[in-house]
């Protein structure tokens, strides 16, 4: 790794005034920039650590009605303190990476970083939740931009994350047997207005929602409504471990299995 | 440079690092702990593990300035008071959960973490819960069934001797 200065801010504000030193960094968790770094893919002068500041940690029901978790809350904290609010999200934090991991790793920094492959993308952008910032709210339709990239503006920290709670709800992963990431993760929550579904894992431009398959499932919530849908393998990621058709093909898979074990 | 204190394995400790400087290096190069391995350096293999503030965390995943101020232990520290090898790491001796052992300070302090919170897991919960520990010697098999008699359960149906 370069080298580069830390600064470990107990407020929000004081974050903010840090990620305006020149080529500052914010820090969440780690788990994936820390490995960036030690590539040298990555050489900020200054790292902003996000993990210790109290108003960012923790899990928490809004008024509304809404599950609120700060944006330095770990996937280990949200899989335990969320069990019961939102067991759906919950049981998708609790298999992303390892143990070890999830004891680190932040739902900011997620969602932040946009890995194409990441977990958390699909549950924020199949909740239609909010993505709160230390300068505004964005709407996950509006969050999420293509591969690694996202509304947020240079130096705009997480702050928060905002999911209306489903009727129902339940995360497929099918993991990459080395990395443990999605080779395809589906996302499917039950709303009153209607069902979502978000794909994490299979297309060129990340995250994306399955409309076809948002509109099945809304008049009939059954794996039998996916069953005769099929999505174009064209603008999937084709690598080693799977050609496009293939993730296509999984997609489907993930999305009924999603259904099945969420009805 | 900035000057880092943290409490690891009871005892105060402090030293001046780099903001790059890992957990990993400062436990091994500065305090001498050389117990805490590392073995991928990137995230994979777990034979970095520690607690970080009673939790399992990466050593080599985490900067040492992050963990100013926290109270760390490592394998060192897992040993009774009298020296005598604590339940998980006999059942390991017991039960030949290691071979090489480059991967066994990250198995046992994964293990302390797992046993923790589930004081008898399921051999399932305990394959799980290894997920990011990596051992390319055993198979793992006698790596769970020294965790299930470290919980104090009935390992004897267990495969593999």
């Amino acid at each position: 790794m370069y080298n580069f200065d830390v600064e470990r801010p107990g407020t929000v504000a004081d974050a903010a005034a840090a990620m305006g030193r020149e080529d500052a960094q914010a820090l969440g968790g780690g788990q994936t920039l820390i490995p960036t770094l030690k590539q040298r893919l990555a050489s900020p002068s200054v790292l902003v650590s996000l993990t210790g500041i109290a108003e960012m940690a923790g899990v928490c029901t809004t008024d509304d009605g809404q599950v609120a978790i700060g944006g330095a809350t770990t996937h280990g904290a949200v899989a335990r303190d969320a069990a019961s609010l939102y067991p759906g999200l919950a049981g998708l934090a609790s298999h992303i990476g390892d143990p070890a991991v999830r004891n680190r790793g932040t739902i900011g920094g997620s969602l932040a970083n946009n890995d194409p492959s990441a977990c958390y993308p699909a549950a924020a952008l199949g909740s239609g939740a909010t993505i709160i910032t230390n300068t505004r709210s964005i709407a996950a339709d509006d969050y999420f931009q293509g591969m690694f990239t996202t509304a947020l503006e240079e130096g705009e920290i997480i702050t928060e994350v905002r999911f209306p709670v489903p009727e129902v709800s339940d995360y497929q992963k099918f993991v990459q047997p080395a990395s443990r990431f999605a080779l395809v993760g589906v996302f499917v929550a039950k709303y009153a207005g209607g069902v979502r579904v978000a794909v994490t894992g299979a297309s060129n431009d990340g995250v994306f929602r399955w409309s076809e398959a948002e509109a099945a499932l809304s008049s009939d919530f059954s794996a039998d409504a996916v069953k005769g849908l099929s999505l174009s393998g064209d603008n999937m990621i084709s690598d080693l471990h799977g050609t496009g058709a293939y993730r296509a093909h999984l997609v489907g898979v993930m999305t009924g299995r999603a259904v099945t074990n969420a009805a | 440079m900035v000057q880092v204190s943290m409490t690891v394995n009871g005892r105060a400790s402090s030293g001046e690092v780099e903001g790059r400087t890992l957990l990993s290096s400062f436990l091994r190069d500065d305090l001498s702990l050389t117990g805490t391995h590392v073995g991928c350096d990137t995230s994979q293999c777990g034979a970095c593990v520690v607690h970080v503030n009673g939790e399992a965390i990466k050593a080599c995943t985490m900067l040492a300035a992050e963990a100013d101020g926290a109270e760390v232990t490592t394998i060192e520290g897992m040993a009774n008071a009298d020296g005598s090898l604590n339940v998980i790491q006999q059942a390991f001796q017991d039960h030949h959960g290691l071979q090489c052992g480059f991967c066994t300070p990250g198995m046992v302090m994964s293990a302390a973490a797992l046993l923790k919170e589930n004081p008898e897991p399921s051999e399932t919960e305990v394959r799980d819960y290894l997920e990011g520990n990596l051992c390319r010697c055993t198979g793992y098999h006698n790596i769970v069934k020294a965790i299930m008699a470290a919980s104090g359960q009935d390992v004897s149906s267990i495969a593999a001797e």
